[in-house]
């Protein structure tokens, strides 16, 4: 276990001594970062807070540089773990640097007066998640994502090994989340600090994380890097989707296929088809697709979404099969729309896209437009 | 830059209690002049008159009032900071109305048997009541986490603990209603050099464990999570800061009686003055705020109808309350 910074031995978490997650294994190298998802109140956050030691352990034990959590004194952790919550500090009369400087606390004398070490050291993690210009300001007047970065600023200045986040990008904008996530990528690479933390989003769980637990009913159901989790139908079964899907390869939701005969006939490719895909399921109209390769772009959504789907092996020529079932199918929709710039669309292969174009203008069902 | 703000504002604080100090020796039914004062203090006694006003009366009531808003405000400051709420103080709370009522019931049993009362008794008394309302307003806030709710319920527990006062007080014997119905109202009067002995040593001490504690009162600004991953053992912590606060409103009430508005106004009133919670600024500043407060109201409370006296509730709610309004308008504002 000595490559492990930290790691967990059967541990048993839960409140008021019942259990609710049972011997969770996770281990995490120095400057890994490990993200734990899973379906609301599955037990992610009660995971977090027994690492943080905010919850006593009902079974087992968590180790941080090979030593038992339990034997480290409140300062000894304050020194090697530091946190961002998920809960909102309100602090009064407080500006962003006064936040920020508390995390020095473990390191200052009774007092807590900051040295010019210190300064620096908080200078330095303000500057690391890009809030210099926020220094004066009142932390109570800053947007959500800049007190979220402030917060992080407030955990690095902690000059912790390994750093827990609770969904820290829940209350932010895209641009934030990626930015939040970036400092996060940057600071395990260089300073070789550890992460564990748990997100909501599957798509930026997948590409931030070295390795993903998967937090399901009473156990980590699964603990791997994200290229194992992500594949196949893991998914929608750790989540127990019931209506919609998920494409492990894209990362991409789809809500409901409307069911039913085809109504329309979606000549699509090059992605170009699935806005008209979501479009026809906004306004609950059952269609066909085709002929897609399978590693077209608009594959995935036509798999979800279409009730009929004509598709072809990749890099294949359409076979006269796929040909002869996309007409068939054209014959029983009541229109054909192609997806734009489809419809000039050159090149040898895609001949057969141009003949159902010209099958569809023959039987006077083809429109540009749907 | 901001050193010297502060610098400049602890010290117009330090020359406010200084020149309130003055004053209230000074003013009275009976004025007597700033030399006659000073002739007093060192010891050339040509008028005995007023030597025993001064000696005997003003500057023990004028040390009193200081200390004692001095520990109340802080008392405030501390509630505020546990609680996490710009409108927690000991009188809303209830915290000095429980501390009234175990005094109330401790003077009355010790009065019916003729025997006298000493200021520690009635400290511990007042210690065990303000721990008694404290335990409710606990309860109460495990239960109700909005910051509303909670005052309203320590108001309620106020009123129930100030009926049984009267209650109790009323049917003490009729020697000794006239003094317990002054304290219950709220007075600095009738305080004693050895009353000021007492309560100087207990509130002294309780703000300088105070003052020790300004940096984990730091950390616990952020919360209880944060504080904790910062390596501050909470459960102790909390303790402590409920015991010093008790302690703190419990010595106050020992010896003036509930004084309302001093624990919420001062602490908010500081915290706007400096522009910064900094507990380390924020400890003496509240302390001094009190004293600046409470001197200056029983000032007023002594002089505006001499020689009849108001009770320093009445006096400082004029002051107070407008503060708490203030405060709820602003925290409606910032959408808390």
């Amino acid at each position: 276990m000595e490559e492990f910074c930290f790691y967990t031995k059967g541990m048993t978490v839960g409140y008021g001594g019942t259990p609710l997650i049972r011997e969770i294994e996770l281990k995490v190298r120095r400057g890994e970062i490990l993200t734990l998802i899973g379906p609301n109140g599955a037990g992610k956050t009660t995971i977090l807070k027994s690492i943080i030691r905010q919850l006593s352990l009902i079974g087992g034990a968590a180790y941080l540089d090979g030593k038992d959590m339990k034997t480290f004194s409140g300062n000894e952790l304050a020194r090697r773990l530091s946190v961002v919550l998920t809960e909102r500090v309100k602090p009064e009369l407080m500006t962003c640097r006064d936040v920020v400087a508390a995390g020095r606390y473990p390191y200052t004398g009774r007092f807590g007066v900051l040295s010019e070490e210190d300064n620096r050291i908080v200078r330095e993690s303000m500057d690391l998640v890009h809030i210099r210009e926020l220094e004066d300001r009142d932390f109570s007047r800053t947007s959500d994502g800049q007190k979220q970065r402030v917060m992080l600023a407030r955990a690095l200045c902690q000059q912790p090994e390994i750093l827990v986040l609770d969904e820290p990008t829940s209350f932010l904008d895209i641009r934030y989340k990626l930015e939040f996530l970036s400092v996060i990528q940057k600071m395990s690479r260089e300073k070789h600090l550890s992460v564990v933390m748990s997100l909501h989003e599957l798509d930026l769980a997948e590409r931030i994380s070295d390795q993903v637990a998967c937090v399901r009913e009473d156990r980590i159901d699964r603990f791997g890097p994200p290229e194992e989790i992500f594949s196949g139908n893991y998914i929608s079964e750790l989540y127990g989707m019931t209506s919609g899907s998920y494409d492990g390869r894209t990362g991409s939701l789809e809500l409901e296929k409307t069911p039913g005969e085809p109504e329309i006939f979606v000549i699509a490719g090059c992605g170009a088809g699935t806005p008209l895909f979501r479009r026809l399921q906004r306004e609950g109209v059952p269609f066909a697709a085709g002929i897609l390769w399978e590693n077209d772009l608009d594959y995935p959504a036509a798999r979800a979404l279409a009730a009929g789907l004509v598709s072809e092996k990749p890099y294949h020529p359409f076979s006269g099969e796929a040909v002869s079932q996309a007409k068939r199918l054209i014959d029983s929709c009541r229109q054909v729309v192609c997806a734009p710039g489809l419809e000039m669309m050159e090149g040898g292969l895609a001949g057969g896209l141009r003949e159902l174009v010209r099958y569809a203008r023959s039987q006077g069902k083809f429109s540009g437009k749907s | 830059m901001k050193k010297k703000r502060y610098t400049v504002i602890f010290l117009i604080l330090a020359a406010a209690v200084s020149a309130l100090l003055w004053a209230s020796v000074c003013i009275g039914s009976v004025n007597i002049p700033f030399s006659q004062v000073l002739a007093v203090l060192r010891g050339g006694t040509e008028a005995e008159v007023s030597a025993d006003i001064v000696l005997q009366i003003r500057l023990p009531r004028a040390l009193a009032a200081a200390i004692l808003g001095g520990g109340l405000a802080l008392s405030g400051y501390l509630l505020q900071t546990f609680f996490h709420n710009p409108i927690a103080g000991p009188f809303i709370l209830g915290i000095s109305s429980g501390a009234k009522l175990m005094v109330a019931l401790v003077m009355v049993f010790f009065l019916e048997r003729a025997l006298r009362v000493s200021s520690l008794v009635l400290i511990l008394a007042a210690f065990a009541g303000a721990m008694i309302s404290m335990s409710f307003v606990l309860l109460m806030s495990k239960v109700l986490n909005h910051m509303s709710t909670l005052i309203v319920s320590g108001v309620m527990i106020g009123y129930i603990c100030t009926a049984i006062t009267d209650f109790v007080v009323t049917f003490a014997d009729d020697s000794d209603i006239v003094n317990l119905h002054n304290w219950s109202q709220g007075s600095f009067s009738g305080i004693s050099w050895s009353n000021v002995a007492v309560m100087a040593v207990v509130i002294f001490a309780a703000s300088a464990l105070v003052f020790f504690m300004s940096k984990p009162i730091s950390a616990y600004q952020l919360g209880e999570a944060y504080a904790q991953n910062m390596g501050l053992n909470i459960r102790l912590f909390r303790a402590l800061l409920v015991l010093l606060s008790s302690l703190l409103s419990a010595c106050v009430t020992a010896f003036a009686g509930p004084v309302s508005f001093v624990g919420i106004a001062v602490p908010q009133i500081v915290k706007n003055l400096f522009g910064t919670a900094r507990p380390i600024l924020m400890i003496p500043a509240s302390f001094l705020g009190g004293a600046v407060f409470c001197l200056f109201c029983d000032l007023l409370a002594r002089t505006l109808l001499s020689p009849a006296e108001l009770s320093i509730s009445t006096v400082t709610a004029v002051f107070g309350a407008p503060v708490v309004i203030a405060i709820l308008l602003r925290s409606k504002k910032e959408g808390g």
